[in-house]
Order: C-alpha cells, then structure tokens, then sequence
C-alpha cells in the first residue's frame, strides 16, 4: 500500500475540508488492498468520536466507525431487530478482520461482498452524511457521493421481523450469495447481495403484502419471482446459474422464516 | 498522541508513531502506507507470521489493546499510541498452551501457532467458559493447514479449563 500522507483530524469539519479536496477516509482499513494501490492522502478517522452504538425510544445510531466486532457483542444491537445485525457481523471472516473493519467503511467502500450492507438495506437504514445530511442508504449506494464523510447508520424501531443468509464454501471467504429480509411496517423488504454485484432490494418483494395463506406458499412465490427479477453473475466463487437457483432456495427458506 | 488534529509526517515521507509493544515503549519512523507487520519485524520481532496478506488467514494476528486483529492489514499508523502484544510478550502463556497444543498433537509446521495462541489467550480473556460452538467461532480466522483442529481444540479446552 502506497500512501503519501497520513493524517488524523480531530475534528469531522477538518476531515471533511480533506476528504471534499480528494483525500481517502480510511475506516478500519481491513479491506485497503481491495482499494486504490496509491493514495495521496489518507484520513484516519478514529479520533471522531464515531464508535458508539446509541438507542433511542424510535432508532438505534450506529457510529460510522464502530467495529463489526462492537455490533457482533453489543446488547443493544442484539435486543433489536431479532438480533439480525449481530448474526450478519458474526458471519464475517474471522474475528480479527471484525475487530478492524468498520460498519462505515463497508459502506463507504459499497462493496458488492459485504454482508452487512445486505441487512442494513433489509432493515431500512438511513446513513448520515457530514454535509449531505441524512438519506436512504439505497439512495447512497446508487449515488456518486464520495466526498463526504459517513458520521452514522439510523434504523428505526418499526422492524417486527428480520432474518440473514449466506452461503460460503468457507467461513472465513466471502459469500458466494447473501439475503436479509425484513418486515418493517408489516412490508416485506428482501435484499440479495454477493451476486456478486453489490446488494439490491428486491421491488418486487417491496409490493408483495403480507399474504393470505401460509409463509410457505408466500416463499414459494416469492423464491421465482426474486430470482427472475435480480440479476447475477459469474465469478471464482459461483456461476450465474448456480447463483440464480441458490437465490430460490435461500428466499424459501427466508421467507418462511420471516413471516413465521 | 501525536497527530491529532495535525499530519504525522516528516518531510512528507515518513510518520512518527509511538507503540508499547510488549511493555516497552517504541518510537518509530516508518512510511504512511506501513503495516503494522512490517514495522514488527523492523522492530526485531520474529514471531509474527505472514501468509495470505489479505486478513483472511490469521497467521499474522497480534493483540492491539488486547484484541486479535491481521497486523498484515493494519495501518501502522492507526497503531499510534496503542499497545501491541506478540507471543514474546506473553511467554509463560504461550508455553502453557503449547505444551497441551504437543500432548494433543496439535501442531506440526508450526507455522500458524504464534497467530493462534494470541487468538485463545484473547479468548480467554474475553469469554467465561466458553462451549465448543464458541471456542470454534471465535478461533474461526486462524486457519491451520496441518493439524486438522480437533487436537487443537482439545487443547484449547483443556487450556480453558485449567486458566478458569
């Protein structure tokens, strides 16, 4: 890794006037080698105050730099959302890379491999930005925005269901296909990612209601309709196909399990 | 700490970072881009391993502040100020844990062990009596490519029995 200059602000607007003028922000920096090879300037961000899991009556704040491993432990995260984060943060590699790499930077980085994102779309979540304020973090991951600096990830406590799947050939590799599914609001939000492109939502699960019949029929219905809509592709870990037939089973059985 | 709320260079070209590593406090120039591996082994420790250089591995795992992390792909840099511990630096655990890891046969090329025993003396310290499914999540980054890991989970059981 080649970089020129490291620098640690120890205030957000000092990082942000760095990281608006093309400077790096680093989170816990596991997955740098994924990166730019070269970086002229790069930002660490851990002397914020961005560590910090907070609940409220109506959300639960998650701090941009707040280790997998923080979220993997943390009681508030585990009494919320059916414990659907920590599942997700304790399916990531080992321990180790957890103890680095933070929830701000797999979404910073909007990595088609992150598990985490899969849920965080599943459940709704909102990130704020320094100066873009808060938004969708759908819309985020679909926009260009790559100057501003990631301060939290807000999910509202309207969630009355939530479930994460992956399939690995090892535990400590990347999924070959992941899926959280959520009921926020009584409507059913099912995300895929590791497709291997980036996780998407799917619409057509967004408009099914809550069905009249069983949660079996619903995941039957669901598992085709999902699996034609998205689109997925070929890599070392999975062919396209494999990857479509893989989504049907998972949606099944994610389905079933979300609206038992 | 230096390098709050100022650029950790020197002439543009090198960071002054502090570490303890082992209880003894480091001042060391190094380059912005240093993993913390690299900057062990200027420093003359030996024990750390590198293998894959992408976190996946575990064989490069040191404690930061008492926590495993993959010092292949850790910043140098964010280090500054915190303690790092390497096997030299918990030597008595070590040869507690290595002498049940020979009776339960689970080592061989030994190549893997420094990262591993860091990972369980972390364990130990975090989880109280942990049961086989923990044990085996929390040891999950450190991949062995001889053993098999059944003798190395007896003897990390048998470590954790006797350490409680």
């Amino acid at each position: 890794m080649n970089i020129k200059e490291y620098i640690k602000p120890s205030h957000i607007d000092e990082a942000y006037e760095l990281c608006s003028k093309g400077a790096v922000a680093i989170g816990g920096g596991a997955f740098l080698h994924l990166g730019k090879q070269v970086i002229g300037q790069a930002i660490d961000l851990s002397g914020l105050g961005l560590d910090y899991i907070n609940e409220s009556d109506s959300h639960v704040e998650i701090g941009a730099m707040t280790t997998l491993r923080d979220i993997e432990t943390s009681s508030i995260m585990k009494q919320n959302f059916k414990g659907v984060l920590p599942k997700t943060a304790a399916s990531i590699m080992g321990i180790q890379v957890r103890n680095v790499a933070t929830i701000g930077g797999a979404i910073y980085g909007k990595y088609g491999f992150s598990d985490i994102i899969t849920t965080l779309l599943a459940l709704d979540a909102q990130v704020e930005l320094y100066l873009g304020g808060c938004m969708g973090l759908d819309h985020y991951l679909n926009s260009s925005i790559d100057k501003d600096i990631i301060l939290k990830i807000l999910i509202k406590k309207n969630i009355s269901s939530a479930v994460f799947a992956c399939e690995k050939k090892t535990h400590t590799d990347f999924s070959i296909l992941n899926m959280a599914a959520a009921l926020v609001e009584g409507q059913l939000r099912l995300c895929v990612g590791a497709r291997p492109g980036r996780a998407k939502l799917s619409k057509g699960a967004m408009y099914f209601l809550k069905p009249i019949g069983s949660a079996a029929a619903a995941g039957e219905t669901l598992s085709i309709l999902v699996a034609e809509e998205l689109q997925f592709g070929s890599d070392i870990r999975g062919s396209a196909e494999y990857r479509r037939e893989l989504c049907k089973a998972m949606v099944k059985k994610c389905v079933m399990e979300v609206l038992q | 700490m230096q390098g709050h709320g100022k650029k950790m260079c020197n002439g543009g070209a090198t960071v002054r970072i502090y570490l303890t590593i082992n209880n003894r406090k480091r001042d060391i120039e190094t380059m912005p881009g240093a993993v913390l591996y690299d900057v062990l082994k200027d420093c003359g420790i030996s024990s750390v391993k590198k293998s894959c250089g992408t976190a996946n591995c575990g064989v490069c795992t040191v404690l930061l502040d008492g926590k495993p992390i993959p010092s292949c792909s850790y910043l140098a840099a964010k280090a500054d100020g915190r303690q790092v511990t390497t096997i030299e630096g918990v030597q008595e655990e070590a040869d507690k844990i290595g002498n049940m890891m020979n009776q339960e046969g689970a080592t061989q090329c030994g190549f893997c062990t420094p990262g591993f025993l860091l990972t369980v003396i972390a364990m130990k310290n975090e989880l109280n009596h942990p049961t086989e499914d923990e044990i085996k999540n929390y040891l999950v980054g450190n991949l062995c490519r001889c053993s098999g890991y059944q003798g190395q989970l007896r003897a990390v059981q048998k470590y954790m029995e006797v350490s409680k």
